[in-house]
This record gives structure tokens, C-alpha cells and sequence, in this order.
């Protein structure tokens, strides 16, 4: 195996984690591993331009394959609606990596858990289904306070493996639980007063639209908090560097837990907003699970502004590979696109190469 | 005869050039100290040497084999092999398994590779702890497992990569006087990148100084340390300090 | 003072004896005490065993991949699909006897595993990224499947029913011991494979590229190599649980072949008996398997303070995240290895 340095050290050994390869690391293999790029970091407008060009190159090779502007404006539409949710919740995701260095494999299944606590608030006590936020994201919040704090904080500095399947060891467990109370027929949430709205010549559900602007507004109040108070500047210390950070007298066993939270949150606020959109089964989680990863690998694992952005990307190529792949299942373009990120920039698509 | 030959070697990270035209040979037999202050590029040097990076330009020959950019398996097959300056056992395996699987690396059979090893173990000094797992080793021991494991793949060229940082002088004594009955016995021949100028100075034939990547001077130890030229490049790090 | 002084005769001291033979004789010696089992069950709980089996032979595989070799595969199903599909494409399409099909099975699987290993190899993913891609080729594999005239679309395939029992085209009367003692004999076949491999040259190097890849390649170990031929040798293993369970249960679909939890059934038994031991996936299996079977006894008469869970499903599984939770953060070496942990510190 040919070990070339770019390569060589683009992802880090266990941790699995992305390191930027500097010069200490270059100089002196084997020793100390870099600090981890911070959360945010400045917009890298270059590498930005390309992946507009990309998507605009698709949208229009997705034109020339269907040869009609109708159907390529609507599946542009849907896909950049729910690509905000996607973005939304690979946000929540991606947080938890790049503070936590946890692989949450639960995620979807905390998305689920709101799914179903929102079927039960809007049919069950006739709570409007933007209401139900209130409820969900307080209630995901604590128990992600809580999963953090009971369950994964014993696993904190073990091998990734042991996260890994504590996290998988949750999603069974939440997705059957709600499969034994619930049972396994699909339930649907209606939001009062949907209709058909026309967006640039193409029609999309009032509550696809009020999700993605919902999810744009969340993403934004998230990006605020981390950037502009105190709490956020100590996740972001920790994300940096969680020993300095605990140096500089910072409490990183409340930031983790208050970190995990923050993600169950993003996952609890996504499954409010696409409850009247999807068929809610315990099922339904797994899938956002699977696209948020997919969403967290493209924008760079532990970069928040990148899964927002990566979310849209994911949303298209959902929709846009139905044009490319007729008959096809939309997951598979994701998946495409997926694994061809990760062999060719498993550092996500926004930051530069090692 | 010159078995391994460095021409032109040169690296850089990001424009900064760690290692930059060095040349150098090594005499079959022989002993080649390496030093120079930190930061001189010589573990990027050695990375090169080794294979586990690929230099920008310059070449690697050894026994007049072209092995430039060869990945470091083949160069080990090739009749070259490295340890590590931090120790990095096989850490699920006992002292005598490390070896066993460096002696089926160099192309042993199976029937006889414990043998084999055994013999190596003993060789370095490590029969006490042979079948103790490597968790929870001294320091000593490990350094000396580095050099187990790298002997047992029967290797020509042995580079060795601050084997004597991190143990305490008593025990250097007899790692140093087991490198030269190496030399002296088996013939293998030596580079070895060393902080502790006494062993530099005990050991090598010819000593080669590094500085911001070049090469400062090279030749005999005595003439080398003396090169008013090293004393200002070590300026602040006596290079005679036992560190 | 010279290192001589140190040294102690090479000759006076035995070499410790290797464990092979013993996890042989085991091995042989387990398959022996277990082939009355079936004549001692009742047919339910022949059942059960039947499906403890498939568990131990899928986490085997599953376990010289991640456990020995050290790579976090998160994707099994797609080998275990790829066993189920082309013997049952073999068998209901073409007539091939399963037994051809498993190895034929066992052959694509291979080469499947292969191709995945070269590429995450080749651009040096590891840990979560490795088992990301894993997935991810899993997945792929299911979505083909449930799309694809090639192999039935969603519908899958029902195994055709024989008019009598065949050694041949693996078929019995439905309970037959039949199923059971070869189900075993597999099981068995794949245990001593691991074992084999474990003292062969290929299982030493991977074990050392596992433990750390740099220094294996130090001395001389192509890395690559050997870490694909692991990957090949799990993903063969595994096959065979895909073609055995095809034929036992007359049924395969996209997603009882290729779906996440198949990947994940993989995974547990291992994790649960201890990873990278020999025994642990067995041990795993013989846990987990009958968990399934007694949650369903509890659901289908469940304690009157359960009574609206009567006929729901999902607490088999429940049970499977709880227990593998708690094995993670109270016994992270599993049964199997927390057992031999106490054992030789005595």
C-alpha cells in the first residue's frame, strides 16, 4: 500500500476522525494527533463555486434526460424543501461528532421518537402540529441530556466500536419500543389548511415549505448560538480541543451532555416539522438516519455549516437521480453519491484537502 | 561496497522543505549515525528512506536497486527494515508472537518461525519476558521488542529510529554493545537517527548532520563534533548533553 | 556488562504450547455433543436451535472480518444477501442444486468483499468511515434488489416446493433433523476455518496489521493483501448462513437478504460473546437466539399489566439493544472474553 502523505493522513487512525495533515503530523508519524479543525470555520468560497457549479451541472444534464422544465423545476423544488430538513438534521448530527467524536447511529430513531410524540400530541389532544414544537424539542432535549449523561458518557474514550453499538444498541431499542406500543400500521399527521403552493413554476405542499423555511429558521438560531454566546464558544473550544478546553476551566462533562442535547433537539425539531410530510412508523427514522449520514460525510464530518449545506445537495440528488435512474429507488443516487464522497474527499466536500 | 545509496533526496510540506538535497552512502557492514537539533528533517528523512512517505525527487538505492517510492513492505522485503521511535507492539500479542510474525514476514515457515523467534528473543536480551503479552512492558523492553522485530526479518540494512531515547543510561550500555555484535557478527549494517551523542559517538563509522533539512556536514565523529559549523547549528542544545 | 549476561539458554526452556489443537478438539467436541439435540427437543425448540445456528455461522464470518481483521464492517447483510440470492437465482431459475449455489454464493461474496475491501482500502477509510461505506454497499446491494427484473424485484423468491426429501437439493419435511444437523455441521466447518485461519500466516498478518498496520508493514507484510483476504474469507462465511437460511426458510426477499438488520444480526453475537475470540459468536448466538422465542411466549400471553401489548411485535429486539448496552459498558469483552479473563488471572 503506497502511502502517500495527502492520503495518508486525511483520516485520522481510530478515532476515524478528519485531521488537517500539518507539518507536525508530517514530521513526526506516529505522534501526537492534530487538533481537530474547528466547528466553524471561514467560508471557502472556491470549493463553494465548484459544488454550485456540480449541482447546477446536474440540474441541467437532469433537464436534458427529461427533457421537460416542469418536471425538472419540481423535482428541484421538492428536493431543495426537504433538503433543508435533511440539512437540519445532520446538523444535530454532525455536532455530535465533532464534540463528542460519537458515531450516533440513534439519531433517527430520536427523529422517530418526535414523529410519533407528534402524532400523538396533534391527533391525540388536537395540538397544532407547529405547536407540538414546543413540546417536542424541550422533551428530545432532556432526553438527550439524559442518554448522554446515563448511557454514553461510560463509553466516552473507549474504542469507537463500543459508541458505535451503544447508539445502535438505542436505535433498537427506541424503534421497537415505539413498534410494540404503536404497532406497526403507518399514521399520518394532517396540518390545517394545507394546499399546493406554486414555487417558480412548480407546486409544492404549504407544509414542505413551512418545514424548510422552520428547519432554515433552527439551523440559523443554532448557528447563532454556537457563534455568538458563551455556551457556543465552549462547544466550539471543545470541538477544537477538549483537553485545552477543560484547561481553560471549562466544564466539557456538561458541554457533551449539553452538546448531545442540543443534536437530540435539531432531531426532535426535524421530526415536528416533516410529521404532516412522511407516514409515520418506527421505520421512518432509519431512513433520515441513513440520509443524515450521508448529509454529515458530504459537508464534513463535525462541520455544521456544511451539513446545512450538504443537506440541500443530498435533497437534489434524491430527486434529481429519480430523473437520472428511472425505476430506480431515489435512495440509490444518495447512496452513489455518497460512497463516491467518501473514497474521493472523505473530508467532506468544503474543506480542503489535507 | 556500497549498499545503500541516497541521491537528491528532497520533501516538502506545504513549501516548507523538510528534507532538501540530502545524499549520503552506507558501506556494507558499516554504521551511519544520523543527528542534527530537532526539527533538522530527520525523521522526515528517515520516513523517506523507509518508504512510509514518498519524496518529491532524489532517489533510494539499495544494494544498486532503484526502491525509491517503493511502499515499505517491499522495501523491507527488499532487505531494509525500520522500528519506530515510539514503540508500537503488536499490542495483542505476546513478546514471542510479535516476533513469530516478523520471522513469517521475512518468508520463514511456519514449522520453524517460534523457534526462530525464540532464538531472536533471546538474542536481544528478552527471554524473561518472552511469553509476557506486550500490555504493560518497560520502556526497555519494548525498545528492545522494536529491535527484535525488526531482526527477525533477517534484514541487510537495519534503520533504527532513537532506540536509546527514553531509557535511562544504565540501560543503553547494553543495547549499544548488541547493535555492534550485530554488526560484528551478522554483518547487518546500521543507520541509526540518535539524539544521545554518546552513543553517536561510540557506534558510527561516519556520522551525517542534519540542519533545516540540508546536510551539514558529514565524516567521522570525532571531526564532526568539532565542525564549528554543527556546534552553532546545536547553538543552545549542547550536542554533547545526555538527553 | 554485555548483553550475554542476560541471556538465558535458548534450549532450556520450552516453547508454550499454542492453542490450536485445543479450540479444534473443542470444536469437534461440541458438534459430537450436540448432534442428539434435535432428538431430545421438542420441534419448536428445534426451531430455535436451527436459528441459533444461522445466527453463530453469519456472526463467524462477521467476526474474522471486524474481529480478527479489525475492520468495523456495519454491512454484512450484503454478504449474507449475496449468499441467499444466488443460490435461490441458481435454484428457482436455473435448478442448481443450493449445495453448488452456496458455493457459488460463497465465490461472489468473495469477490464482492473483495472489491469493497480494495476501494475503502485503497482510499484509506477507517473506522466510522469504514463502516459508513459498509454500509452503504449494503444498502445498495437491498436497493438493486427490490428494483431489479434480474432477481424478482421486492417479490423475491419462494424456494419450490419437492414432492420428497432431498440430500441433494437440501430439502426435508418441514422439522426434519435433517436441517439441524447440517445446519451444525456448518457451523462446525466454519468455527475450525477461524481457527485455521487464525494459525495460518494470512490470520497472524492480519492480526498484526490489526493491532498496527504501520509496524506490519515495517517488516514486510503487504498489508493490503492480507487485510483482503480476511475480508474475503468473513464474507465467504457468511454467504453460507445467507444459502443455508434460504433453503430452511423457502423465502428470501430485498430485505430479509440486504436489509440493516440483517447487518446488525451479524454484529451482536460476536459483540455480545466477545469479539476476536473464537467462541464468543457462538456463544452470542446461544443467548440471543432464544431470546426471540421467549418474548414472543410472554407477548402472546402477556402478564395482565402488559395486556395491550398482546400480538405487537419489536420485544425480542428491544431486549437485543438493552443486552447489547449493557454488554458494551459492563462486559466490553463479551462473555466468552470476560470468562477467559477471570480464568487465567487465576
Amino acid at each position: 500500500m503506497t502511502q502517500t502523505p495527502d492520503r495518508a493522513h486525511a483520516v485520522a487512525g481510530n478515532g476515524g476522525g478528519v485531521v488537517s495533515g500539518d507539518l507536525d503530523d508530517e514530521l513526526e508519524p506516529g505522534g501526537e494527533p492534530a487538533p481537530r479543525a474547528p466547528l466553524l470555520r471561514r467560508v471557502p468560497w472556491l470549493r463553494v463555486a465548484i459544488v454550485v457549479g456540480l449541482v447546477v451541472a446536474g440540474i441541467a444534464l437532469a433537464y436534458l434526460r427529461s427533457g421537460s422544465g416542469v418536471v425538472v423545476m419540481q423535482a428541484v423544488a421538492t428536493g431543495v424543501l426537504i433538503g433543508g430538513v435533511y440539512g437540519l438534521v445532520a446538523m444535530g448530527l454532525t455536532l455530535i461528532f465533532g464534540v463528542l467524536d460519537i458515531v450516533n447511529f440513534a439519531h433517527g430513531s430520536f427523529l422517530a421518537l418526535a414523529l410519533f410524540l407528534t402524532f400523538w400530541l396533534v391527533n391525540g389532544h388536537g395540538v397544532h402540529p407547529y405547536l407540538a414544537l414546543a413540546v417536542s424539542v424541550p422533551a428530545m432535549f432532556l432526553l438527550g441530556m439524559l442518554v448522554q449523561r446515563g448511557v454514553l458518557s461510560g463509553a466516552m474514550g473507549k474504542p469507537l466500536e463500543n459508541q458505535l453499538l451503544i447508539t445502535l444498541g438505542l436505535s433498537l431499542i427506541i424503534e421497537n419500543a415505539l413498534l410494540l406500543f404503536f404497532g406497526a400500521n403507518p399514521r399520518s399527521v394532517a396540518l390545517p389548511g394545507d394546499r399546493g403552493v406554486p414555487i417558480l413554476g412548480a407546486v409544492a405542499d404549504l407544509s414542505r415549505v413551512l418545514a424548510f423555511v422552520g428547519a432554515l429558521l433552527l439551523a440559523g438560531l443554532l448557528f447563532l448560538l454556537l457563534q455568538r454566546t458563551r455556551l457556543g464558544t465552549a462547544i466550539r473550544a471543545v470541538a477544537a480541543n477538549d483537553v485545552g478546553a477543560q484547561l481553560a476551566g471549562i466544564d466539557t462533562r456538561l458541554i457533551y451532555a449539553v452538546t448531545f442535547a442540543i443534536g437530540t433537539a435539531c432531531a426532535g425539531a426535524a421530526g415536528t416539522l416533516v410529521a404532516p410530510l412522511v407516514t409515520i412508523e418506527p421505520t421512518t427514522g432509519a431512513l433520515f438516519n441513513i440520509i443524515a449520514f450521508v448529509v454529515v460525510v458530504l459537508g464534513g464530518m463535525g462541520n455544521v455549516v456544511g451539513a446545512l449545506l450538504g443537506g440541500l445537495i443530498v435533497g437534489l440528488a434524491e430527486q434529481l437521480g429519480g430523473l437520472y435512474l428511472p425505476g430506480q429507488s431515489p435512495l440509490l443516487s444518495v447512496f452513489i453519491v455518497f460512497v463516491l464522497v467518501l473514497f474521493l474527499r472523505p473530508q467532506g466536500l468544503f474543506r480542503r484537502a489535507a | 561496497m556500497t549498499l545503500l545509496r541516497v541521491e537528491g533526496l528532497a520533501k516538502s510540506f506545504k513549501g516548507l522543505r523538510a528534507v532538501d538535497d540530502v545524499n549520503f552512502e552506507v558501506a556494507e557492514g558499516a554504521i551511519l549515525g544520523v543527528i542534527g537539533p530537532n526539527g533538522a528533517g530527520k525523521t522526515t528523512m528517515f520516513n523517506l528512506v523507509a518508504g512510509a512517505i514518498r519524496p518529491d525527487a532524489g532517489r533510494v538505492y539499495l544494494a544498486g536497486r532503484d526502491i525509491t517510492g517503493h511502499p515499505p513492505h517491499r522495501i523491507s522485503a527488499a532487505g531494509m527494515t525500520r522500528t519506530f521511535q515510539l514503540m508500537r507492539p503488536f499490542y495483542s500479542m505476546t513478546v514471542l508472537e510479535n516476533v513469530t510474525v516478523a520471522v513469517l514476514a521475512g518468508g520463514a515457515a511456519r514449522r520453524t518461525a517460534r523457534t526462530a523467534a525464540a532464538e531472536v528473543v533471546e538474542r536481544v536480551g528478552l527471554g524473561r519476558w518472552r511469553d509476557a503479552p506486550t500490555e504493560g512492558l518497560p520502556t526497555a523492553a519494548l525498545k528492545r521488542l522494536e529491535l527484535a522485530r525488526a531482526l527477525a526479518s533477517r534484514p541487510r540494512v537495519l534503520l533504527l529510529d532513537e532506540v536509546l531515547a527514553g531509557l535511562v543510561p544504565a540501560e543503553r550500555a547494553p543495547v549499544m554493545d548488541l547493535l555492534e555484535e550485530l554488526r560484528t557478527e551478522q554483518g547487518v549494517t546500521l543507520v541509526f537517527v540518535e539524539h544521545i551523542m554518546a552513543a553517536v559517538m561510540r557506534l558510527s563509522d561516519s556520522v551525517l548532520v542534519l540542519d533545516l533539512g540540508r546536510v551539514l556536514t558529514s565524516g567521522a565523529p570525532e571531526e564532526v563534533t568539532r565542525d564549528p559549523r554543527v556546534i552553532e547549528a546545536y547553538l543552545g542544545e549542547d550536542p554533547n548533553a545526555e538527553t | 556488562m554485555t548483553t550475554t549476561t542476560t541471556r538465558e539458554p535458548a534450549a532450556g526452556r520450552v516453547l508454550p504450547r499454542q492453542p490450536w489443537n485445543r479450540h479444534l478438539i473443542a470444536i469437534g467436541i461440541l458438534g459430537a455433543v450436540l448432534v442428539p439435540l434435535p432428538l431430545l427437543l421438542p420441534p419448536a425448540q428445534s426451531a430455535v436451535a436451527v436459528r441459533v445456528l444461522i445466527f453463530a455461522l453469519m456472526s463467524i464470518g462477521w467476526n474474522i472480518m471486524s474481529g480478527f481483521g479489525g475492520m468495523f464492517s456495519f454491512g454484512h447483510a450484503a454478504y449474507f444477501g449475496i449468499g441467499a440470492y444466488v443460490s435461490a437465482w441458481l435454484l428457482v431459475e436455473r435448478g442448481v442444486s443450493p449445495w453448488l449455489g452456496m458455493a457459488a454464493g460463497m465465490l461472489v461474496a468473495a469477490g464482492f468483499a473483495t472489491l469493497i475491501g480494495f476501494l475503502a482500502l485503497r482510499y484509506r477509510l477507517r473506522g466510522a468511515y469504514f463502516a459508513l461505506a459498509t454500509f452503504a454497499f449494503a444498502e445498495m446491494l437491498r436497493l438493486w434488489a427490490i428494483n431489479s427484473d434480474l432477481v424478482n424485484r421486492a417479490v423475491g423468491y419462494h424456494v419450490p416446493l419437492r414432492p420428497e426429501s432431498s440430500w441433494w437439493y437440501l430439502q426435508f419435511e418441514p422439522g426434519s433433523a435433517n436441517y439441524f444437523w447440517i445446519a451444525l455441521a456448518l457451523t462446525v466447518a466454519a468455527m475450525a476455518a477461524s481457527v485455521l485461519f487464525l494459525r495460518s500466516r494470512a490470520g497472524q498478518f492480519s492480526k498484526a496489521a490489526r493491532d498496527d498496520e504501520d509496524a506490519a508493514a515495517a517488516i514486510g507484510i503487504p498489508v493490503m493483501r492480507y487485510k483482503l483476504y480476511t475480508m474475503a474469507l468473513s464474507a465467504a462465511v457468511t454467504s453460507v448462513a445467507g444459502a443455508f437460511y434460504v433453503q430452511y426458510f423457502l423465502f428470501v426477499d430485498p430485505d430479509l437478504a440486504f436489509g440493516s438488520s440483517v447487518s446488525i444480526q451479524a454484529i451482536l453475537p460476536a459483540v455480545i460473546g466477545g469479539v476476536a475470540t473464537v467462541w464468543g459468536p457462538v456463544i452470542g448466538a446461544a443467548v440471543l437466539g432464544p431470546l426471540n422465542d421467549i418474548t414472543a411466549t410472554i407477548l402472546r400471553n402477556p402478564p395482565p399489566a402488559l395486556e395491550f401489548l398482546q400480538g405487537r411485535g419489536g420485544l425480542d429486539v428491544v431486549v437485543y439493544g438493552a443486552l447489547l448496552i449493557l454488554i458494551v459498558l459492563l462486559l466490553p469483552q463479551g462473555i466468552y472474553g470476560a470468562l477467559r479473563g477471570r480464568w487465567s488471572r487465576r
